[in-house]
């Protein structure tokens, strides 16, 4: 047996040994797509990324040369969650494996939603965003630079509202592709074009509703630095999307649609003008103000300088006046207290006993007593009586006294 | 190409003269004088807000310079 294995047994060289790995393993695993998460991640000075894709239970040594990762949009960070394509390669004089990748996407979400937040957070870790940096607009912007399609609705828009409601202001259309491959470039020259000809007061950057993919161009660092270096400000108005883009972030001020970049200058104007009026206005206020002080002043002094006669003759007029008025309160008081002592009088006669005899009642009296007599037990007969009527009296002599009956 | 500079500055000096004129302390003479410079003033921001000779042009690049043509405003489908 031993002799029988002696005869049959293959020895391999380490180098014959790898070359058949090497051969199995790299036609086997050609085209793969592996799933996992990366790690040790190294990006070398020639410009090739090295790292490991991991996960609980192995690790798989990954490169991505230069050629590939050249296209990849987002950045690859340790911990990123990653499917990659590509073949297994084994490198003989180390006696490794490694996934030799030319495609790589983040999992879970879009390479370009992913390159886009990470964009962001660069940009902001810069200070794009920085509220510090933003630039007010001018008080009234009479020349206006607009960065867009010469041929798009967005600058259509934008004309035909200042047309409309600020036609002082002139603008100068800086034409650009909107989309596509080299917008973003092409929209940053022309922010940059329109500094240097530095004839505006303001960069209107912008461009029509679109799907996201048509706005990208206005999400890329080249544009968003455009923005930021612009030494005039800013005002983008990209798209009907709610989708905030880079260069929303960026700008100065930011409007949602072309139309209301255009309205934002419109109602500066419509202000200024509102403005203009009440300054107008106030200067009247004040200066009638002034004029009506002065001329109270006047008539005290008017006054201070009247000479002594006709201060005179001022005197008698007033009281002259007085004394009209001290005539007219007697005579009315007068005629006043007549009228009261007449009803007084008429009050007394009605209470005078005289009054009641009037009326045929009679009064009588005991003489030479003189004592009313008002009861049957102050008299008896023989007594004289001394009877008062309304006109005139008699005496009677009493006959018959009846205490009985009158007029209880 | 209108100058905002002289703009921003009138305004700025309007809104002086209003507070100059409000504060009371002119005399007739000069509350008058720097009315009438306000008046005129303020008119002639007015009319420049209120200008209707907008230019629109279309800034073209030739080698390092630029140069300024007309740009046709109205949507050609419009006319």
């Amino acid at each position: 047996m031993q002799v029988k294995e002696k005869e049959t047994r293959h020895i391999y060289t380490v180098s014959q040994i790898t070359q058949d790995i090497k051969l199995i393993l790299e036609s086997t695993f050609e085209q793969v797509w592996v799933e996992g998460e990366v790690s040790d991640f190294k990006a070398h000075s020639s410009g090739h990324f090295y790292f490991s894709l991991k996960d609980e239970g192995a690790v798989l040594p990954a490169a991505m040369f230069r050629q590939a990762n050249k296209e990849v949009r987002f950045k690859i960070e340790n911990g990123l969650k990653v499917i990659c394509f590509g073949r297994l390669d084994l490198y003989p004089p180390h006696g490794r494996y490694k996934l030799n990748i030319e495609k790589i996407e983040p999992k879970g979400i879009g390479a370009q939603q992913l390159a886009f937040e990470q964009l962001k957070k660069k940009l902001f870790k810069e200070g794009l965003f920085d509220p510090a940096h933003k630039r007010e607009l001018p008080l009234m912007p009479f020349n206006i630079g607009v960065v867009t399609s010469g041929s798009g609705a967005a600058v259509r828009d934008i004309l035909q509202i200042l047309k409309k409601g600020a036609a002082c202001v002139d603008v100068v259309v800086r034409s650009v592709r909107v989309q596509g491959e080299n917008a973003a470039a092409e929209i940053a020259e022309g922010i940059a074009d329109l500094n240097r000809f530095n004839k505006t007061d303001v960069i209107i950057v912008s461009r029509g509703g679109g799907s996201s993919e048509d706005l990208m161009s206005f999400n890329e660092e080249i544009a968003a630095r455009a923005i930021y270096n612009s030494a005039i400000p800013v005002i983008s108005a990209v798209g009907h999307q709610i989708n905030v883009t880079l260069a929303d972030m960026v700008a100065d001020v930011f409007v949602e649609t072309p139309s209301a970049a255009a309205k934002l200058i419109v109602d500066k104007k419509s202000a200024l003008l509102a403005q203009l009026d009440g300054l107008r206005h106030e200067m009247a206020f004040s200066l009638s103000g002034i004029i009506s002080r002065l001329n109270t002043t006047l008539v005290a002094l008017r006054h201070g300088l009247k000479s002594p006669k006709d201060r005179l003759l001022e005197r008698g007029e007033f009281l002259k006046k007085m004394q009209l008025d001290l005539s007219h309160h007697i005579s009315h008081y007068l005629a006043l207290a007549k009228e009261r002592s007449g009803s007084l009088v008429k009050r007394l006669e009605a209470l005078s006993p005289l009054a009641v005899l009037s009326r045929g009642y009679s009064l009588s009296m005991r003489i030479p007593e003189g004592d009313i007599i008002k009861d049957a037990f102050q008299i008896k007969a023989g007594d004289d009586v001394k009877t008062t009527l309304s006109k005139g009296s008699f005496i009677s002599r009493v006959r018959e006294v009846f205490k009985e009956g009158g007029a209880q | 190409m209108k100058e905002k500079q002289t703009f921003e500055e009138d305004i700025k000096r309007l809104q002086k003269i209003v507070e100059e004129l409000s504060s009371g302390k002119l005399t007739l003479g000069e509350s008058l004088k720097i009315y009438e410079e306000g008046i005129k003033l303020a008119g002639s921001c007015s009319a420049t807000l209120a200008d209707a000779q907008r230019k629109v042009e279309l800034l073209m690049k030739k080698k390092d310079n630029f140069a300024l043509e007309k740009f046709e405003d109205e949507a050609p489908e419009a006319k």
